[in-house]
């Protein structure tokens, strides 16, 4: 476990991909079977065991340190694993009656233990390793067994690396990924030229999509809209949505851009897909929730996100549905070299087959030229789900389905965003990069109150800024704190004083749950007006102009 | 007689009104007890300074000679009568001639502690444990988070890396006063005898400590260095310059960053650090509740830094305490271009 935390911390700070790829590679090719094979799990978020929950471990620590003082820290750190890994006591009894081999554990023994473990074993367990590992075996441990491996490594990038054991690419690491399982032998052996390709045995394999590359400016000069088809940009998740056979039984799978099954959470879909006698299929497209014909925001999205289980009051309330753009493979065969007009027009056949009501086509969207295509951007006229709608999507007639990034095939032209002059009235310590520092801003609009003007907030921010700039806003909110209530601090903010914030976002709407009456989407700070004073911020009558015409 | 008698918490910094006298205040004072030279604490512009020896000479390299009206050195220790207090200067450990204040008016003690740690460093005398019925606490690391791990094993990773990068430079981020000088001691001490480089804006402090009697080996300057010389070589800097341009002119620099604060992932990544040294002139967590302990002391005063657990523990261990929730101390010399624009 002490190799395999020295890598993941490594990676933390590991800014670059190629230095991830390397200390990565460098692990696989130095460590073993089976140790590397469950790293490799690790990295890919492939592990089965029942993760423990915060809760265990909270209960942990507080039979250890002073629950006041835990969660003082927690507010600091912001990481769970992390805060616990620094508070955890130095082991009173020597490391060596924790371990099974008298050490401390190596990740396999700790991956097979858990697999094995009961419910009431793990407590007894974890705080057995953690006595025996040092600070940065602890924080792995936790972050492992929680389930929240985040090093910036993404599922894809451990699999490149370990491709470049034996030159490999990864997308042929994909291809055979699904029919195999931890510690993964047959595959380091494929890689290593000791053994044979390994056999896909999953009839309804995940395929690594096509991204599309955003609009700067001056990037359609020269490009003939002729050569170009256009879509909506829609604000949903891109999924892949797969129907297979085998064995004469019907097999539906959905999976999210980075490959992630997350057929669970989405049974309404599943059964949908199951019905369809016969077919066979593998389609791209976007997931939205979709009520009486319409597309609901992204926040209704939200709630069925991130859910191992959905109730049938919840797919009552936020339907799922997908919108399909793309068709990938049909029947036997794989389209992916096929140019997108001649997919396309498989699609659009396929869905009029089909009928389903939780499937429905992407429409084209007519133009004559660039000009076009830069007014529907900012205004679409698909009026009933104008709001769902971020943009347009550009798509070359003879591109073929090429997974990654390729240059020039696809393009996204995003709506610009709106703009307003808020000040900074709440702000909070934030999680993961921006812990430790107040980083999460709580902004707000002037409007008419009983005594003259008053700040009201519009919205809460916590990106857009640089990193120098958030130790410039941290020191600020310390420097302006006025009040507190609990972690949260109220900043000085009025017609004297007050920090000025530019909030950039890409929506509003009507809104019951704020006090203002507006709730911004994707709000972010766009800049820091050091330099203007509070009373020249904006007032909440040019934030109502915004709203949506009902 | 109340605390509160001798020392009053102000915007300026801390008052004792027997004395007339502020301890480090942060504007123009007409007299002051100056306890160290970081620019948080040492402010020019007094009419009077009482400060130990090193202290005055660290403000008059930082601010000119002239920076106080008038000044006097004290010998650690000795008792000087201002107003009806009796004041004299401890050592605190924290860099070269940091000093705790003692007070002692009508049989009342207090102790104000400036910044300190209880780690060896090779560069300050150690700090000295002081009974007392009022402590006013720094409490910079005070969360139990914070525990240092010993210096030289870092200053050893620092070593080991250079070792194994042998055609990258190391720079090494670090506060221009004390930490610079403890992390090149330090680096002796781990067996490091090849030059150290060094950025300009260190160079006076470097020379004074080493004119003090600190010995730091063959230090050489950074700028105008061959660029051959600096593949494998340890360069320490001020940790603003670590984003600057002149940070370019190093061979695939490897960014470290010697800090107390690095303990915290989020404060290493944060700051692009790829090797996070925690070596701290603060005392850690253990340290503050040990220190606090052995005072002695029946009331405890909280400053700069994480008050709120500090003041809880000290509660559940009986004491009255006090966050005093000051404004202005606790970026020593962090010589953040954007931090100080904000806070002007
Ligand atoms: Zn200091
Ligand atoms: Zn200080």
């Amino acid at each position: 476990m002490n190799r395999f935390a020295e890598l993941l911390d490594r990676l933390a700070f590991e800014p670059s991909r190629n230095g991830k790829l390397r200390l990565m590679t460098d692990y696989f090719s130095r460590r073993g079977d089976p140790e590397r094979g469950m790293a490799l799990a690790a990295l890919t978020g492939s592990l089965v065991f029942a993760h423990a929950k915060p809760g265990l471990i909270r209960a942990l620590i507080e039979e250890r340190v002073d629950p006041a003082l835990f969660r003082l820290s927690y507010d600091y750190v912001g990481d769970l694993s992390e805060t616990v890994a620094l508070l955890w006591p130095r082991a009173a009894q020597a490391p060596a009656e924790a371990g099974e081999q008298g050490f401390a554990p190596t990740l396999a023994e700790i991956v097979e233990r858990l697999s094995r473990a009961g419910k009431r074993d793990l407590p007894g367990l974890l705080a057995g390793w953690l006595d025996a590992l040092d600070e940065t075996g602890r924080w792995a441990l936790l972050k492992l067994i929680t389930g929240s491996l985040r090093v910036g490594v993404s599922a894809r990038l451990a699999k490149t690396a370990a491709a470049a054991l034996g030159a490999r690419e990864p997308d042929e690491i994909e291809e055979v990924w699904h029919g195999l399982s931890p510690p993964y032998p047959d595959l380091f052996a494929w890689l290593e030229g000791r053994g044979p390709r390994p056999q896909t045995q999953d009839p309804a394999p995940f395929r690594a999509p096509m991204l599309a590359h955003p609009v700067e400016a001056g990037d359609l000069d020269g490009l003939s809209p002729a050569d170009f088809s256009a879509e909506w940009k829609w604000d949903g998740i891109r999924v892949q949505a797969i129907r297979a056979e085998q064995g004469g039984r019907a097999i539906a799978r959905l999976y999210s851009r980075a490959g992630e099954d997350i057929s669970a959470g989405f049974p309404d879909l599943v059964a949908s897909l199951l019905s369809m006698s016969g077919a066979r299929f593998a389609l791209d497209g976007e997931l939205l929730v979709v009520r009486a014909g319409a597309v609901q925001s992204f926040g209704a999205l939200q709630q069925r996100l991130n859910r191992k289980s959905v109730s049938a009051r919840l797919i009552a309330e936020h339907p799922a549905h997908v919108r399909a753009y793309d068709l990938l493979a049909e029947d036997e065969a794989d389209l992916r070299e096929r140019p997108f007009c001649e997919r396309r027009a498989r699609l659009e056949a396929l869905i009029a087959r089909l009928d389903a009501p939780a499937l429905d086509l992407s429409p084209a969207i007519a133009f004559a030229g660039w000009d076009d295509i830069a007014r529907l951007r900012l205004e679409p006229d698909h009026a009933r789900d104008a709001a769902a709608i971020e943009g347009v999507m550009l798509k070359r007639l003879d591109s073929p389905y090429v997974p990654g990034r390729p240059k020039g095939l696809w393009w996204k032209w995003k709506r610009d965003p709106h703009v307003v002059d808020a000040v900074l009235m709440y702000a909070q310590r934030g999680h993961g990069k921006r812990s430790s520092y107040y980083s999460d801003f709580t902004f707000g609009v002037w409007r008419d109150g009983a005594a003259g003007a008053e700040l009201t907030p519009v919205g809460k921010a916590y990106f857009g800024f640089t990193d120098a700039e958030l130790r410039a806003l941290d020191r600020y909110v310390r420097d302006n704190t006025v009040e507190r209530f609990g972690p949260v601090r109220v900043v000085g903010a009025g017609a004297g004083r007050g920090l000025v914030l530019e909030i950039a976002f890409e929506g509003l709407n009507r809104s019951t749950r704020h006090k203002s009456g507006v709730a911004m989407r994707f709000p972010r700070i766009a800049r820091i007006r050091w330099d203007k004073p509070a009373s020249e911020a904006d007032r909440l009558a040019t934030l109502e102009a915004m709203l949506p015409q009902v | 007689m109340r605390a509160e008698d001798l020392l009053i918490p102000a915007a300026e910094g801390l008052y004792c009104p027997p004395g007339d006298f502020f301890i480090d205040p942060l504007r123009p004072a007409a007299r002051a007890v100056v306890t160290h030279g970081h620019s948080d604490h040492a402010r020019a512009g007094h009419g009077a300074v009482l400060a130990t020896r090193p202290t005055l000479d660290i403000m008059a390299i930082r601010y000119g000679a002239g920076f106080a009206g008038a000044t006097q050195a004290a010998a650690p220790g000795a008792v000087t009568r201002i107003g009806e207090v009796e004041v004299s200067l401890h050592p605190a450990g924290h860099v070269r001639g940091s000093a705790q204040v003692l007070m002692q008016w009508r049989g009342f003690r207090a102790v104000v502690s400036g910044d300190y740690k209880r780690a060896a460093d090779p560069t300050c005398a150690p700090f000295e444990p002081l009974r007392c019925d009022l402590f006013v606490s720094e409490a910079t690391f005070g969360l139990p988070v914070f525990r240092h791990p010993p210096a030289l094993r870092e200053v050893e990773k620092l070593v080991a890396s250079a070792a194994l990068f042998a055609e990258r430079a190391h720079l090494v981020g670090a506060y221009p006063l004390g930490k610079a000088q403890r992390v090149m001691a330090l680096l002796r001490e781990a067996g490091w005898d090849r030059p150290i480089y060094l950025h300009g804006a260190m160079e006076r402090l470097t020379e004074y400590y080493r004119a003090d009697g600190v010995e730091l080996g063959d230090v050489r300057k950074a700028t105008g260095a061959d660029r051959a010389a600096l593949a494998g070589a340890i360069v320490i800097c001020p940790p603003s310059a670590m984003q600057e341009a002149w940070a370019r002119r190093f061979p695939d620099p490897v960014a470290c960053f010697a800090s107390g604060w690095m303990r915290v992932r989020a404060r290493a990544r944060q700051r692009g650090v790829e090797l996070p040294l925690v070596i701290s002139d603060h005392a850690d967590w253990d340290e503050l509740c040990a220190t606090i302990v052995e005072t002695g002391c029946s009331q405890l005063w909280i400053t700069h830094g994480e008050e709120d657990a500090l003041a809880h523990w000290a509660t559940t261990r009986g004491l009255a305490a006090r966050p005093l929730r000051l404004v202005g101390y606790g970026e020593e010399d962090a010589g953040d271009g954007a931090a100080q624009e904000s806070a002007a």
